[in-house]
């Protein structure tokens, strides 16, 4: 059984008398431990997907299965829960908390899981540590770079050893060679056997996943996928990063 | 989510935003001190009014006084006794809820003269020693009567420091203090030597004024009367008239003053006035049944007497202070509660800034109860920080009023008013986050990380 399943999903916005789908008849599955990535233009829906894969909204149709549970119908509780405990998010925008530190910012998602605070400085210094930011956890979040941000939100997204990590655009607000070396953090953590789910619209990013998926218009337009072997000869060639 | 990172996260919000926070919390201070300090003031009232029933012989003391025979009984005025010795011996010896009667037999208008100086005091009495407990008086130098002046009806007084001061010259005037013991003066022309002094009566206010004055000095002015003294300035017509009293033994006062004196040559045999204290004021009523019972054997059942209870008065003070206490406690209140729509506004604020922290918390996992609880808490904090300052400012306040009027009475801070201040102080925070609580809660995780 997959570890997502999506039948059908639907979002549909109502502006004006004007119907706006932004996802339309999704059909998607993804498997524990795989890295796979989600790319379209601007507008296609992309983050739409992201945020009713990452249980912070709700479809207008269709069903959602997240590790055994079906998310279209729990309780706001229950999905604050998921995304407590099943779920790591990365933003473009980094979105740390400018008041707390990078320890602080990394134990806050433990704060919510009711972790003792012994407990929540052991794993955010563990994660710190894999993303190699160690060394920084007493800074703010605007003493950092951009690149440092990112790498503390992801060892937040960490912290909790989620099922599933979210990225949406992560390196869309860094330079290029601090993408790189971000996405390169995704890949390692990729072969240490997380699940990763990333958003872009730069295809030279996707190229890093094993598995694409493009929508446009909110509909899956093209899957490219090694285990669909033969179909698309790109894989024969990944691109090097 | 436990409530001590709430708790820090609060703090450190409030922090963040020092001077907003406290202007914020300015409503509440000045909330919380105004109802203290304005307790504080009505219980220096109260306290002044307590001690002026004290000085008067206080709670417990029950007045036996003549009253008009009633209609019914017309027809027996004839036999109607009056209040006389009598009624003193059958209460002492049967009315045991009765603790303490005292006689008195007044001579009204006399005057007390020593040298060239004379008085009238505001009372001459003749008594029993139970005065001395009845009117509350301390003995300070000397002694009361023995059974042996009563006995042979001894030409001795007890004064007042009031007569002291008119006869011989106050400590004031002097600088130092004077006890007349064994001086003899004249009271309507008859000799009566001094035996016994009480301690000097005064009110808080008028110690006051006396330690004030004292501590600075006035020039002397040669004209005018010498010094305002007695009640005049500073309240205490009670203290006054119990600082203007000589007290000669009962017999004493029968046999020089009433036995050659009334209507036809009979002398009167009539008390002035009888007064009672009662074993325990929770009994008064039962008391006075039992001791009516008594006197109406005395007085061959004829009612011309009545009992007067300090009651009244008491109930006076209470209404005045229930009053007192009602304004101020609702213009305390209304500052309070503009503290508290303060400290609304500050938050709505505040949540509004917040929106994207809000959105980023409910996105790693904030429940709607965890945001609900930590604007809430923010909210409690500030309120409760203000109430401690509050109560903090109350202090200096209530300092800064009795020196501002040093002669009022001092007034005092009581822990119940401090208690209810801070409740309430915190009972406004936890109103005054409920709105912004809300609206912070049920913010929606996207369009809060959406928002710029
Ligand atoms: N709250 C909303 N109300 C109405 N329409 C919305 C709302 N949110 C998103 N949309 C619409 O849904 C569509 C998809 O939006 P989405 O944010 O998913 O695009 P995206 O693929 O992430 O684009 P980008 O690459 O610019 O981030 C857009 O047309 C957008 O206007
Ligand atoms: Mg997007």
């Amino acid at each position: 059984m997959p570890l997502v399943e999506l039948r059908g999903v639907s979002k549909i916005y109502h502006l004006g008398g004007e119907e706006i789908r932004a996802l339309d008849d999704v059909n998607l599955d993804i498997d524990a431990g795989e890295f796979i990535s989600i790319i379209g233009p601007s507008g296609s829906g992309k983050s739409t997907l992201m945020h009713i894969l990452g249980c912070l909204d709700t479809p207008t149709r269709g069903t959602i299965c997240l590790d055994g549970t079906l998310i279209h119908n729990a309780t706001p509780r229950q999905l604050a829960a998921i995304r407590n405990r099943k779920i790591g998010f990365v933003f473009q925008f980094f979105n740390l908390l400018p008041k707390l530190n990078v320890l602080q910012n990394v134990e806050l998602p433990m704060v919510y899981s009711g972790l003792s605070s012994r407990e929540r400085r052991e794993r955010a210094l563990r994660a710190l540590r894999m993303v190699d930011m160690e060394n920084r956890s007493k800074h703010r979040p605007m003493q950092l770079s951009g690149g440092q941000q990112q790498r503390a939100a992801i060892a937040r997204a960490l912290v909790n050893d989620p099922k599933i990590i979210f990225a949406d655009e992560p390196t869309g607000n860094l330079d290029s060679h601090t993408g790189e070396v971000i996405l390169e953090l995704f890949r390692k953590l990729s072969h240490e056997g997380r699940t990763i789910a990333l958003v872009t619209h730069d295809p030279e990013i996707a190229a890093v996943t094993p598995r694409r998926i493009e929508i446009r218009d909110g509909r899956i337009s093209k899957v490219i996928d090694p285990k669909l072997a033969g179909l698309d000869r790109q894989l024969e060639t990944p691109a090097s990063v | 989510m436990n409530l001590l990172p709430c708790l820090a996260v609060g703090l450190k919000e409030i922090w963040a935003h020092k001077f907003r926070s406290l202007l914020t919390m300015l409503g509440i201070i000045l909330g919380v001190s105004s109802l203290v300090a304005m307790t504080a003031l009505v219980k220096g009232m109260e306290n002044g009014m307590k001690e002026n029933l004290i000085a008067m012989g206080g709670l417990d003391k029950v007045l036996l006084e003549d009253q008009q025979i009633p209609p019914y009984q017309q027809q027996y005025a004839d036999d109607a006794v009056g209040r006389t010795i009598n009624d003193v011996y059958a209460l002492r010896a049967s009315a045991p809820l009765i603790r303490l009667v005292s006689p008195e037999m007044a001579l009204r208008g006399a005057t007390v003269s020593y040298g060239d100086n004379s008085v009238t005091p505001s009372e001459l009495d003749g008594v029993w020693s139970a005065a001395l407990d009845m009117n509350l008086h301390v003995l300070q130098y000397g002694r009361f009567f023995t059974p042996l002046d009563e006995q042979r009806a001894n030409s001795v007084c007890v004064i007042g420091t009031g007569i002291r001061d008119e006869l011989f010259g106050s400590p004031e005037d002097l600088g130092r203090e004077i006890v007349p013991l064994g001086r003899i003066v004249l009271i309507n022309g008859q000799p009566f030597t001094i035996v016994g002094m009480f301690e000097h009566y005064e009110s808080e206010r008028e110690r006051k004024a006396r330690e004030w004055a004292k501590a600075h000095p006035q020039p002397k002015t040669n004209h005018g009367v010498a010094r305002s003294r007695g009640w005049g300035r500073h309240g205490g017509w009670a203290f006054w008239r119990k600082n203007y009293t000589v007290y000669i033994p009962l017999n004493t006062m029968w046999i020089r003053f009433r036995s050659a004196a009334g209507t036809n040559n009979i002398p009167d045999p009539h008390l002035t006035d009888i007064d009672l204290k009662v074993r325990d004021l929770d009994q008064l009523e039962t008391s006075l049944q039992q001791a009516r019972n008594v006197l109406m054997i005395t007085h061959h059942g004829i009612e011309d007497f009545m009992f007067q209870t300090q009651e009244n008065n008491v109930e006076n003070i209470n209404a005045a202070i229930h009053n007192a206490r009602m304004s101020g406690g609702i213009i305390a209140a209304i500052g309070l509660i503009v503290g508290g729509i303060g400290i609304m506004n500050i938050m709505l604020a505040s949540i509004t800034e917040r929106v994207r922290e809000i959105g980023i918390r409910k996105a790693i996992g904030a429940t709607y109860a965890d945001v609900f609880i930590q604007i809430l808490i923010e909210s409690v904090v500030i309120a409760v920080i203000g109430g401690l300052a509050g109560l903090g400012t109350s202090y200096g306040m209530v300092q800064a009023l009795s020196i501002l009027s040093p002669n009022e009475n001092t007034p005092q801070i009581t822990m119940p008013a401090m208690l209810i201040a801070f409740a309430f102080s915190a009972g406004v925070g936890v109103l005054a986050g409920l709105i912004p609580a809300f609206k912070a809660a049920k913010l929606d995780p996207i369009q809060a990380l959406r928002y710029e």
